[in-house]
């Protein structure tokens, strides 16, 4: 089995009738790179969270990593986001006051990572993402640009098996944003899977793969391979 | 795929303490407020112990000076109510006994009184008894005396008064006393007697100048002893049989002693009433923490989001949220216990009382804090670990 996600039948209800996720099919292989992208409640924030185990489906089956999602406990999930996923935010959800290491550092604490490992390893995923002269900057100090890709570091350092980015460019001017799509390619090469969710159509279709998505269905796959 | 096992960390020890300090480091004007409530409740609380037991250490200190080896017997009531006395020998009879060191006695001559000046109506006696002393009373009682001399076989036969410290400082420093139609000199006032108070408030005469001017009958009124320290109970069994072999039972033995340890205890209800002042302010800080908690949860729904995306499970949310709330009320604790410890040392060096809490309080004081803390952030750790994670993202 190649595919790192798999969703098939996958519905989503909320209380009060809204289905926001209606019988989807998806599937994701390692090392690819693919934008589910759509207009606001098009459910595609739904999809982030199923995908992230953030949530569970009202019917269909979701599998990340090989696992099925629906047969796993709180804690299970909680350790499966720790060590196979990661996430990456709009608003960047950087500990105010704190420096980028820390804020890296603390992505690894919930996978059981030593202080110190933690640390260097935090400061190699900064390094990576092209921030290490801002190792010990506190968020105040960074650019916007600059915030996200802390908070793509702090995505990686753990290496996840897929990296979750929402909207990761919806807080940045063009300039920044197109950087930041840069590095996810860059990472992408570099053999992780990402998936970038977006309402942004000229970000989407410079990614290998677009699924797009409205009223809660994928309307087509482009470039889908398998 | 990966086969790894999905079991998620434990959180270390100190990464736990870390994670708990963040939310205090992030706004530390409001944990400095909200541990503060339970700053003022620990410090009463312990403040009131500590006075309490610094009073007691003094007065623990005051006794061993004093001793606690004396005993008084006095006259009761007869058996038709009448006010029975001592025998005259009674005080020979009680030197007898085996531990008894000395023994001394007064008699009261309550249908005298005595006046600053033969000016004053005989009405106004204020309150000054008149008691025949033995010439070994200062010793037995353990008084000294502020100025002038003690009685002599010479001054005892003549009209010659030796003052306690009250009745000096009502009557003022006066050279003599009208005393039953004539002027008795004054030769000597007492220091305050904590033992024998009711000497505090007396004039003193000879023995036999009492028999002589004051038509004194002989009878000892108050009996002093001291005995060996050791066998202070056994004397006390045998005292009123000794003192008065014919009616034991109208002799009253009583140990001043213990009569002074139980006139500080009956502070007892006031420091109740101190301590259940102490134990509302613990409580108010206690809300104070637990309001600050629920804020706390609620303006952190984002960070709450984020750890739950990181992998952090619910128990570990839950587990965040408490230690940051006993890390609060630790503060609190910590600082009330000093703040308590303070105000006890400046209060007992304001008495000339040695400073003592009780470690009791003091692990009490901390030992509470705990408590108060996980009471106090159980329910918004609770409601932290139980947002579901996509709530929480979305509120940020």
């Amino acid at each position: 089995m190649t595919e790192v996600i798999e969703l098939s039948g996958v519905t989503k209800m909320y209380p009060g009738g809204v289905t926001a996720v209606r019988s989807v099919d998806l599937a994701v292989e390692y090392g690819e790179l693919v934008a589910i992208v759509g207009p606001s409640g098009s459910g595609k924030s739904t999809m982030l969270h199923l995908i992230g185990t953030l949530d569970r489906p009202s019917r269909g089956t979701v599998r990340i990593d090989g696992h099925d999602v629906a047969t796993l406990s709180d804690r299970q999930l909680s350790a499966l986001r720790a060590r196979r996923i990661g996430f990456v935010f709009q608003q960047f959800h950087l500990a105010p006051g704190r420096s980028a290491v820390a804020n890296v550092a603390d992505g690894l604490l919930y996978a059981g990572v030593p202080r110190k490992e933690r640390e260097w390893r935090a400061e190699a995923a900064l390094v990576r993402v092209g921030l290490g002269d801002r190792l010990t900057h506190r968020p105040h100090q960074l650019s916007g640009g600059e915030r996200q890709r802390v908070a793509i570091a702090r995505a990686v350092a753990g290496d996840p098996a897929v990296l979750l980015a929402d909207e990761p460019t919806g807080n940045l001017d063009s300039v920044s944003g197109a950087g930041v799509v840069e590095l996810l390619r860059e990472l992408n090469d570099a053999g992780t899977t990402v998936l970038v969710i977006t309402h942004d159509h000229e970000i989407a279709d410079s990614l290998p793969r677009q699924v797009p998505m409205r009223d809660g269905e994928v309307i087509r796959d482009v470039g889908y391979v398998a | 795929m990966s086969d790894m096992s999905l079991k998620s960390a434990r959180l270390r020890g100190p990464d736990l303490l870390r994670l708990g300090g963040t939310g205090l480091r992030a706004r530390p004007l409001r944990a400095v407020l909200s541990a503060l409530g339970i700053a003022i409740g620990i410090a009463a609380m312990t403040a009131v112990v500590g006075i309490s037991a610094s009073s007691q250490a003094d007065l623990d200190r005051a006794l061993a000076a004093l001793g606690t080896n004396m005993l008084t017997a006095s006259p009761g009531q007869t058996m038709f109510g009448k006010t029975a006395t001592l025998p005259d020998d009674s005080v020979a009879m009680v030197r007898r006994i085996g531990p008894v060191l000395s023994a001394t006695a007064t008699g009261s001559l309550d249908r005298v009184h005595v006046y600053r000046t033969d000016k004053i109506p005989s009405g106004q006696t204020g309150g000054i008894g008149v008691l025949a002393a033995q010439l070994d009373l200062l010793k037995t009682v353990g008084a000294k005396l502020s100025s002038g001399t003690w009685l002599n076989a010479a001054t005892a036969r003549y009209p010659a008064v030796v003052l306690g410290y009250d009745t000096a400082r009502r009557l003022g420093n006066v050279p003599a006393v009208w005393l039953a139609g004539r002027w008795w000199t004054v030769i000597g006032v007492l220091n305050k007697v904590p033992l024998a108070p009711e000497l505090d408030s007396a004039v003193l005469v000879g023995w036999s100048a009492a028999g002589t001017y004051l038509g004194f009958d002989g009878h000892p009124t108050t009996l002093y002893t001291r005995s060996v320290e050791s066998q202070v109970e056994a004397v006390r069994a045998v005292l009123a049989a000794t003192a008065n072999p014919e009616n034991p039972n109208e002799v009253k033995v009583s140990k001043p002693s213990d009569a002074l340890a139980a006139k500080r205890t009956t502070n007892a209800t006031f420091t109740a009433l101190l301590l259940g002042l102490g134990a509302v302010a613990l409580l108010v800080g206690g809300i104070g923490v637990a309001n600050t908690m629920v804020i706390s949860v609620l303006e952190r729904r984002g960070e709450i989001g984020l750890r739950r995306s990181l992998g952090a499970t619910k128990g570990q949310i839950r587990v965040q949220f408490l230690t940051e709330a006993l890390l609060l009320s630790l503060l609190g604790g910590a600082g009330g216990v000093l703040l308590g410890y303070l105000v006890t040392g400046a209060y007992s060096t304001t008495q000339g009382w040695p400073t003592v809490v009780p470690l009791w309080a003091l692990a009490g004081g901390v030992g509470a804090t705990v408590v108060i803390g996980a009471v106090a952030g159980l329910y918004p750790a609770i409601r932290a670990a139980r947002l579901a994670p996509t709530e929480a993202l979305a509120a940020a």
